[in-house]
């Protein structure tokens, strides 16, 4: 694996993006990812309040990176996790009581999303903080992109609709079991699946190409 | 405060609302340690009883910081106590077997960051359980995330031995099995009432 310096700042911003995306290929975070991500808008709010937490998070460690000492750098961490998380706490119930009430204890749970404090660890107290918000805004919007899709895909099947809005006519039976949680893990699934599918096909790809004209096969 | 009869308690938190498969509580571990089946059985020990003494932690905790109104330090307080209870978790498995300590390798730390327990902190606040059912629902949950693990270990360790085509293989399999598992244990609602 490169190493920081070795990147240029947009690299920094866009492989959490994709390449390192934090749900679809590190597997990070999918206690929220799963459990909130059965209509699009739950999904996409609580990607963002994610987001937030984790800029704020990695702005912090950063700048205090010299100063937090070793042994106690994990339970610092989480310290000024959860202080941030309980800032977005009280902002979404001023803001919105009925999303509130829909994401529930996800929103303080958001403290433990190893997704932030493996950010904090591997590279916010390694890094200045300019890259570190570069790195907390690329893997933040790739969180708020795999929401969104697992989100996506779950409403429509499971409700018929997308944003509230009706796709299909009346006589439409919903797949109840998509907005259960067992169509969490299949949807889940069946993005993962996806992905190493692509992989697979670049290496396979890759491999081809590396071989010289006319060879076997 | 809440007059449950206590084995709903346990009923509820062990199987209807399973807390791996029904609120996706504390997935790291169930993915990552439920590969060998001696290993899931001890590690879902120890997510046990950290669930126990933080349960009845919080619980003294949540009435000091509402006596002295300070609930916004609720979740801070929390996952402090959470944490220095894997701490000392993680001193006694060291000291007693270095063997498991080897076994469980970073997901024993990691148990500070599983969601179950401070979601089981949370929603035991939420509900306004006393202390004999915080004490009852905390050994629900960790029975019910034991349950879990070891049934996932043992799925897993049969599909070992099969043939499973490359691009399935990992995390996606593994999710598949609990889609399945949870598909299984809907059919315990309406046990408990």
């Amino acid at each position: 694996m490169p190493t920081a310096r070795d990147r240029s700042p947009t690299d920094e911003f866009v492989k959490g993006l994709w390449k390192e995306n934090p749900v679809f290929v590190q597997v990070l975070g999918m206690c929220p990812a799963l459990a909130v991500s059965n209509t699009a808008l739950n999904a996409l709010s609580m990607g963002l309040a994610t987001l937030f937490v984790l800029l704020m998070s990695n702005i912090v460690v950063s700048s205090l990176r010299r100063f937090i000492p070793r042994q106690v750098r994990i339970a610092s961490y989480i310290l000024i996790i959860a202080t941030f998380v309980t800032i977005v706490d009280y902002l979404i119930q001023a803001i919105s009581l009925d999303l509130h009430k829909a994401l529930g204890a996800f929103i303080s749970l958001i403290v433990v999303n190893c997704l932030i404090l493996g950010r904090a660890e591997a590279f916010a107290s390694k890094n200045t903080i300019g890259r570190s918000i570069l790195d907390a805004l690329g893997m933040g919007m790739g969180f708020v992109f795999a929401l969104f899709c697992l989100g996506a895909v779950r409403e429509v099947f499971g409700a018929g609709s997308f944003f509230g809005l009706r796709l299909f006519p009346d006589g439409f039976q919903a797949w109840v079991i998509m907005i259960l949680p067992s169509g969490g893990f299949f949807t889940l699934a069946a993005w993962l699946l996806l992905f190493s599918w692509l992989k697979n096909r670049k290496a396979a790809r890759a491999a081809a190409a590396a071989q010289p004209a006319g060879g076997l096969r | 405060m809440s007059n449950e009869p206590l084995w709903t308690v346990f009923i509820n938190a062990c199987l209807i609302n399973n807390f791996v498969l029904a609120y996706f509580l504390g997935l790291c571990p169930f993915l990552g340690v439920s590969g060998k089946l001696a290993t899931a059985g001890r590690m879902g020990l120890a997510v046990m009883f950290v669930m126990l003494v933080s349960s009845l932690c919080a619980l003294g905790l949540n009435a000091a910081l509402i006596a002295i109104g300070a609930e916004y330090l609720r979740l801070i307080a929390f996952i402090a106590v959470i944490a220095s209870t894997v701490q000392l978790v993680e001193m006694f498995i060291k000291k007693v077997s270095p063997a498991l300590f080897a076994a469980l390798g970073i997901f024993l730390p990691l148990i500070t960051t599983n969601c179950a327990i401070l979601g089981l902190a949370l929603f035991q606040t939420n509900k306004g359980y006393g202390l004999a059912q915080c004490t009852v629902y905390a050994l629900g949950a960790g029975a019910g995330f034991t349950l879990a693990l070891v049934l996932m270990a043992g799925l897993r360790e049969r599909l070992e031995l099969s043939d499973v085509s490359d691009v399935v293989k990992g995390a996606a399999l593994t999710l598949f099995l609990a889609g399945l598992l949870s598909v299984s244990f809907m059919g315990f609602a309406g046990l408990g009432g």
